[in-house]
């Protein structure tokens, strides 16, 4: 078996991840080096799960991840036999998801080397499903390799974190995925590398700041945020401004999503989906359904509100960088005449109690508190000092 | 015979309204031919044409009511044969959509309009306005006389879910007699009710320190979560802080801008006397640290609801 020159073939959308990729692909040359399971950790966007299908589709190649065979192109697109992929979409992991994968691990390939199972997010396991998984884990089958993802060790039930190998992913360099973005979805260099800067290496954001005009709005008036708020109704309006814009981001997305779910849950219940009423399963079963479903909304709007005081948050700092004389790039190098304009009304001191203001903000809506309370504390805080 | 033509479109997201304006459709039709067959397509599951076999008429005789819920998901199939069905007309039968919004299967909707349907309206009801104006008419429609402080409390008390906000208002109606006052609310839904609360907040937003203080240690004994006291607090000074900041105009034109009841305008514009930006922003800060300690942020859940009532009493004080 030849060992591909990393991060070439297979690995080439692996951006930034060098002692990763050094790792797995050593694994996959290697016998002594390959173990039955993986848990790949790294901070959100840094491509955890495109690293767990790169990694399945150099177990599967002949040629250890050329990315041009019938193999590797399947493993990628998702319809290679070996290859199982559990994503969850932020629902939980329920038991009897868990104990078929459990029985699905006990078969050997169809037909490649190896059986691949990959858990998109192991931080998603309930702990039932987690304990259903365990004697899987504990006892390994020959040809079965487990590969767990999730945001970092401390979201993993402990027990599974001891029976698995880790491999930590960092975030990529602003350079490397601006150069990703522009190879793999052709956009133009000067975008990529603002959308990479602006989205601080979040590979899917910063694709979607690249791809999204709207997107790419929407950031804009919320970094301006910063230099707007005046008075205590413009701080009402802006954080009822912000507190919106989530739930316009969650509602869209969710709908279809929700519906086809339920769909599915349907068919598999055997249930006729024209009947008024259900039978008691079902309807236990839906309702369960329901209930994920909206605390996955609910989460879902905390996350794109919380992506938005990261951004707001970045602006502040840049100013701070310019204060303290440009030595690092900025951030928001796009609107760079607004970040000094920041920077020369506020001192140093002023700047760094915004950012406390907005992290505390942070901390709040990450502790339940309603998000338009916490931001409206926050506004109020960050109203622009008084005789400037 | 009866008043309902052969195409009904229910449109918009309120399930409510929907399925209520389904519901009398569907009784009307019963009340001129009690055999009338009512057949429930499933949009995610049909099959082509199965809409034309059950809108043509039956062997037997006999009328039919075909009943289509969320066209807004239904696959291609059904939305084409609906638009065949409405441009080629329906005999002894009635075509009832559900379309909960969205871009998809509006070709149908156009079809159906442009045939003549009638169009029903389920808009959202998701502001504390059109809460309260969902309320007004309950009553109005039950024909009782509901007081302003018993929508609020109503609201307050069930205003989460419009299906049990209907539900309570029905319960109301069928269960009490005379006009419906704030007592009377939290006598039917008495464990909900947090008046008590209202009143902490009302006698800290009026500078009341130790009334408020009195008020919020007798809720706490009698076993108020502090949670929800907090939750009050927040949205009275919300309600202040933005009518105070949107400055003239009549009650009525406020309300509609800001999504809240002309009673909350009115409400909000008194308590706004004697307070001031800086002092609010300081009281709406409170609120929010308050709010993180009481969700386990905190040591001390009874402690920092104290602690909030008494620097909104003293912000208001000056
Ligand atoms: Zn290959």
């Amino acid at each position: 078996m030849t060992t591909p020159t990393a991060p070439g073939g297979v690995w080439r959308d692996v951006v930034g991840q060098e002692d990763a990729v050094a790792t797995l692909t050593a694994a996959v040359a290697d016998p002594a080096r390959m173990t039955h399971a993986w848990l790949l950790t790294g901070p959100p966007g840094s491509g955890r799960s495109m690293a767990a299908r790169s990694f399945a589709a150099a177990l599967e190649c002949p040629r250890g991840g050329c990315g041009e065979c019938h193999e590797c192109h399947t493993v990628l697109d998702g319809s290679h036999a070996d290859v199982t992929v559990m994503a969850t979409e932020g629902l939980s992991i329920q038991v009897k998801d868990a104990r078929a994968l459990a029985e699905l691990a006990q078969s050997r390939p169809a037909v490649g080397p190896w059986r691949v199972i990959i858990i998109e997010d192991a931080d998603r396991l309930t702990e039932r499903a987690a304990d259903a998984l365990l004697k899987a884990l504990e006892e390994p089958v020959p040809r079965t390799v487990w590969l767990l993802c999730a945001p970092s060790l401390e979201d993993v039930i402990v027990t599974i974190r001891s029976r698995s190998r880790h491999v930590r992913l960092r975030t990529p360099s602003v350079e490397a995925v601006a150069a990703l973005l522009v190879r793999r979805d052709g956009i133009e260099e000067r975008l990529a590398s603002y959308a990479a800067r602006a989205a601080q290496s979040h590979v899917g954001l910063a694709r979607r700041l690249a791809t999204d005009d709207a997107a790419r709005q929407r950031r804009r008036s919320t970094v301006l945020l910063a230099g707007r708020i005046h008075t205590l109704g413009d701080a009402m309006s802006a954080a009822a401004e912000l507190a919106s814009l989530a739930g316009e981001e969650s509602s869209a997305s969710g709908a279809e999503r929700d519906a086809a779910e339920k769909a599915k849950l349907m068919e598999q219940l055997g249930a006729d989906p024209t009947a008024r009423t259900q039978p008691p399963h079902v309807r236990s079963q839906l309702s369960a359904l329901e209930k994920e479903q909206k605390t996955r909304a609910t989460r879902f709007g905390r996350d794109v509100i919380d992506r938005s005081l990261v951004d707001l948050l970045s602006f502040y700092r840049d100013a701070l960088v310019v204060r303290a004389g440009n030595a690092v790039p900025l951030i928001n190098a796009d609107l760079a005449a607004e970040v000094e304009q920041l920077a020369r009304a506020r001192t140093s001191e002023q700047l760094l109690t915004s950012m406390d203001t907005i992290g505390t903000a942070r901390e709040r809506i990450e502790a339940n508190v309603p998000p338009l309370l916490a931001l409206e504390a926050m506004a109020i805080g960050l109203r622009a000092p008084a005789g400037r | 015979m009866t008043d309902v033509p052969s195409l009904v479109l229910i449109a918009g997201p309120e399930q409510v309204l929907a399925e209520r304006a389904a519901a009398s459709a569907i009784d009307a039709l019963r009340a001129a031919d009690p055999q009338a067959e009512l057949i429930r397509l499933d949009a995610a599951s049909y099959e082509a044409g199965e809409l034309q076999l059950h809108a043509s008429p039956s062997l037997f005789g006999g009328s039919k009511i075909v009943l289509v819920r969320d066209l807004d998901e239904a696959r291609e199939e059904l939305i084409a044969d609906v638009v065949d069905v409405a441009a080629a007309g329906l005999v002894d039968a009635t075509l009832i959509v559900q379309h909960k919004g969205g871009a998809r299967g509006k070709k149908a909707l156009d079809a159906m309009k442009k045939a003549g349907a009638r169009v029903i309206d389920a808009p959202a009801i998701k502001s504390d306005r059109d809460k309260s104006a969902f309320v007004t008419n309950e009553f109005r429609v039950g024909r009782r006389k509901i007081e302003p402080d018993a929508v609020r409390a109503l609201l307050e008390a069930v205003g989460k879910d419009l299906r049990e906000l209907a539900s309570a208002c029905r319960q109301l109606i069928d269960d009490t007699e005379g006009v419906i006052t704030a007592e009377v609310v939290e006598r039917y839904h008495g464990g909900k009710v947090d008046a008590t609360g209202f009143r902490v907040a009302d006698a800290a937003v009026g500078g009341n320190a130790p009334e408020a203080l009195r008020l919020l240690r007798h809720a706490l004994a009698s076993g108020l979560d502090p949670v929800p006291i907090v939750a009050v607090l927040a949205s009275q000074l919300r309600q202040i802080a933005r009518v105070a900041t949107a400055g003239r105009g009549s009650s009525a034109a406020l309300a509609k801008e800001l999504g809240m009841a002309p009673w909350q305008v009115d409400r909000a514009r008194r308590d706004a006397k004697g307070w001031d930006g800086d002092r609010l922003g300081r009281a709406i800060q409170a609120v929010a640290a308050a709010d993180f300690d009481v969700k386990g942020g905190g040591r001390d859940p009874v402690y920092a609801v104290e602690r909030v009532v008494l620097t909104i009493a003293a912000e208001r004080q000056g």
